[in-house]
């Protein structure tokens, strides 16, 4: 890679818009199943878990990808976790600090964040071989891509579990419990996350027939 | 790849440590004074709560000063108990001693209508975790005038119904003491509790756990303040 490079070079555009679709970390690479299916009953917290995941994601990248050269491979994971553990303590006391609902609702989740596999993953498949600008362009594509997936899931989850957005009655406002409807309760608790989740892929993968395995 | 030398892994790895933990401990030191008002602050709403006072956690501080008049610990014989301050009671500590030796927290509020309200916290064991809240009665020291609870762990839908107006509308005008003046605490009835049960509430469906936990709470925390109830009732 040359010196001179635009920082937004299509190759380096590609580093975001891949995870969103192609490369998805959570529907093609099936990471970071366990947080998307824990906290998306509610739209508020999967912002927030998307939001800590790509600040976690973003400061580890780059940090690591700055010490590519210096950390020993011996102790690589080592030094990775504990950067991630680091970064994952502070976004937990500032969520303690400044988002205390949200923190609660997130409760172990947040802690959880040091074993997403995506940020382990990127941080050892990328960081490591990459200059900084890639790896932030990089951790953010993948975060992005996770929010996404748990931003689609957790709106279906709410609107259909709770009836509200955003804790907003949508469901009540439109009139739909005066003809009889009533929320689905199975939306609330965890298989549903799942199913939902397997939704995605499979039309994901209807519309993107190179991401169907050859058999 | 280049290859390290031992002495520069355990260099590296020392100045590593150093850095965060350096970074780690200033960052809890600047924001523990914030995360421990956010505690508090939502113990003084869940206070309110129980005596039908919903405020935003801006205002608990404010509120809770207006309404709250008085707050002191007892103990199990029904005496008081100096130099313990009632809001820094520890209830997960508390309530793993034996009832005699707890130390026991009660709140006196005192309405707009004048109306003097005793608050108690309650904490025990849903089915994943701990459950707890508080209990408010009227100076009858017996007439249950409201009731808040909220867990960390229960099932969505099923357990965590514990934490809903609905349920806690139930033990509004409940009874702890039969007319005999003994202590009957307050069933969770899987099943519906009989119509105009003045010591038994509704169980939740599905949540038959979490409301065995909930019953052994109440009749467990409460227990605790009999003498001291029965000695408020006598004076009066």
């Amino acid at each position: 890679m040359s010196e001179k490079e635009p920082l937004f070079s299509s190759k380096n555009l590609k580093l975001i818009t891949d995870p969103l679709n192609t490369n998805n970390p959570i529907t093609v690479q099936v990471l970071g199943i366990c947080s998307a299916l824990a906290i998306t009953v509610k739209l508020e917290p999967a912002i927030v878990m998307a939001l800590s995941v790509m600040a976690v994601l973003a400061v580890s990248n780059v940090v690591i990808s700055l010490l590519r050269k210096s950390i020993p491979p011996r102790i690589r994971i080592i030094v990775q976790l504990v950067v991630i553990a680091s970064m994952v303590i502070l976004v937990d006391q500032f969520l303690k600090a400044f988002a205390y609902d949200v923190s609660k609702q997130l409760s172990v989740f947040v802690g959880l964040i040091i074993t997403n596999c995506i940020i382990m993953g990127r941080l050892e498949a990328f960081a490591m071989a990459n200059k900084p600008w890639p790896s932030f362009l990089d951790a953010i594509g993948n975060a992005s891509g996770y929010g996404l997936i748990l931003i689609i899931v957790a709106f279906f989850r709410e609107l259909l579990g709770s009836g509200t957005l955003f804790g907003y009655p949508v469901m009540e406002k439109i009139g739909l419990y005066n003809i009889g409807y009533e929320n689905n309760g199975l939306m609330i608790l965890p298989p549903m996350a799942l199913i939902t989740i397997g939704i995605i892929i499979w039309v994901q993968r209807s519309k993107n027939r190179q991401l169907i395995e050859e058999k | 790849m280049r290859d390290f030398s031992n002495r520069y892994i355990f260099v590296f790895s020392t100045v590593m440590i150093v850095i965060v933990a350096v970074l780690l401990s200033s960052a809890a030191m600047l924001l523990q004074p914030l995360q421990k008002k956010n505690i508090e602050l939502e113990k003084k709403q869940s206070i309110l709560a129980s005596i039908h006072v919903e405020v935003p956690r801006k205002e608990a501080d404010k509120v809770f000063e207006k309404y709250i008049t008085s707050s002191f610990v007892v103990n199990a014989q029904g005496e008081k108990v100096e130099g313990v301050d009632a809001f820094n009671v520890d209830m997960a500590a508390e309530i793993r001693n034996p009832v005699e030796e707890r130390k026991l927290p009660v709140y006196i509020a005192t309405l707009d209508d004048g109306s003097k309200k005793i608050i108690v916290p309650l904490r025990g064991k849903g089915l994943w975790g701990p459950i707890y809240g508080y209990i408010s009665f009227d100076d009858d020291y017996n007439t249950v005038f409201g009731a808040t609870f909220a867990h960390d762990k229960e099932t969505p839908g099923l357990g965590a119904e514990i934490a809903t107006k609905q349920f806690q509308k139930q033990f509004t005008g409940k009874k702890i003491f039969d007319e005999n003046g003994n202590f009957t605490s307050i069933r969770v009835v899987k099943g519906g509790a009989p119509a105009g049960d003045p010591h038994g509430v509704d169980a939740i469906s599905g949540g038959t756990l979490t409301s065995k936990g909930l019953e052994a709470m109440l009749r467990d925390c409460l227990s605790g303040y009999v003498a001291y109830f029965k000695k408020q009732q006598e004076q009066k």
